[in-house]
């Protein structure tokens, strides 16, 4: 039998034993979430690209949609992604009370557009365009519906945030989560760009 | 105004001691304010094309209007999310590369292929369309 005797001290080591876990890369981890969500997105409008014009002898985009509510609603998304970047400003001056202020003005705008998107939506239904309706009413409200959904997690995460930064401040903690959140609402505003340009515009054109 | 001068930028990296470009890109006033304007003009053109129908073609238009919205994209990306090759070594890039590709295979296979199934389905007549389930 081999009696090879193994020095202990000089044993090769094949991994890294210090805990390696850069400061950074909460951001990283984040950016490839936005990433996945991204394909999510892509799906969604693939769908409709494909069956958004089976109408089903229903209503067309050209009869439904109301092209100046989503011109209000995209400002609304459009101020909020502003008024985020001011309080991410207030934020890297340290202070506290500006930053609540944008981050609270960023929560109006948001709860303006969920409130408008939700009144087509209800205008929609009782108007008997509803998501049963048709395959193009039915991959409307799917992808619309999600990045309602989205808007709407983004602002009990934007509430959250707020409480955290009144009770405990602009510690490194917070900042590091409202960093994250603001890549969320501007994704959210990117993906809000292919929405009104794909669905709205390309839709009353026909 | 806040400027962003080299100088106090070169402060805040030595404050930092380690930092190699982890920490994510900041924006200034002035680049939220750009991004801001470009991006209120680069909704407004394509909103004003297809309502005050200022093309004959609609292909025109249609033309304008994902190619306004792709620009729109590029600018939120760089002023709004603070996109550069550099930040987190180049990795957040790649992602978004990666990903870029994989949508672009998802959106244009799903409507090449059901297009051409579409064009290809058996005519129908208004009769078997009547007896259809």
């Amino acid at each position: 039998m081999s009696d090879t005797a193994i020095d202990k001290a000089n044993k090769p080591e094949f991994y890294l034993t210090e805990d390696h876990h850069p400061e950074g890369s909460t951001m990283l981890g984040f950016w490839l979430y936005l990433m996945s969500d991204c394909l999510i997105f892509a799906v969604l409008f693939a769908t409709y690209g494909v069956l958004g014009r089976n109408y089903a002898a229903g209503p067309s985009p050209a009869d439904l949609f109301d092209l100046p509510l989503v011109a209000i609603n995209t400002s609304m998304l459009l101020l909020s992604s502003i008024t985020y970047g001011f309080a991410m400003l207030q934020m890297e001056r340290k202070a506290k009370t500006e930053t609540l202020f944008w981050l609270g003005v960023t929560g109006v705008f948001g709860l303006a557009f969920l409130g408008l998107e939700l009144y087509e939506f209800a205008h929609l239904i009782h108007e008997g365009a509803g998501p049963t309706r048709s395959a193009f009413l039915s991959c409307f409200f799917t992808l619309v519906g999600t990045h309602g959904l989205h808007v709407t997690f983004g602002i009990v995460w934007l509430v959250t945030l707020m409480v955290q930064v009144s009770m405990h401040g602009l510690i490194p903690e917070n900042r590091r989560r409202l960093m994250c959140l603001s890549m969320f609402w501007h994704f959210l505003d990117v993906v809000w760009i292919g929405v009104f340009s794909f669905v709205y515009l390309m839709g009353v054109l026909g | 105004m806040t400027t962003h001068a080299p100088a106090t930028e070169d402060a805040h990296e030595a404050h930092h001691g380690h930092s190699h470009g982890h920490e994510a890109a900041h924006g200034t006033f002035r680049s939220y304010m750009i991004g801001f304007v470009l991006s209120i003009i680069l909704t407004a053109i394509p909103f004003w094309l297809v309502m005050a129908d200022v093309f004959e073609s609609s292909t025109v238009t249609a033309a304008w209007v994902m190619g306004l919205a792709a620009v729109q994209i590029v600018v939120h990306m760089i002023f709004f999310l603070h996109m550069n090759p550099q930040s987190e070594g180049g990795w957040t890039m790649m992602a978004l590369i990666f990903t870029l590709l994989i949508v672009a295979i998802a959106l244009a296979g799903s409507l090449w292929v059901m297009h051409h199934l579409n064009t290809n389905m058996m005519p129908m007549t208004p009769e078997m369309m009547k007896n259809m389930p």
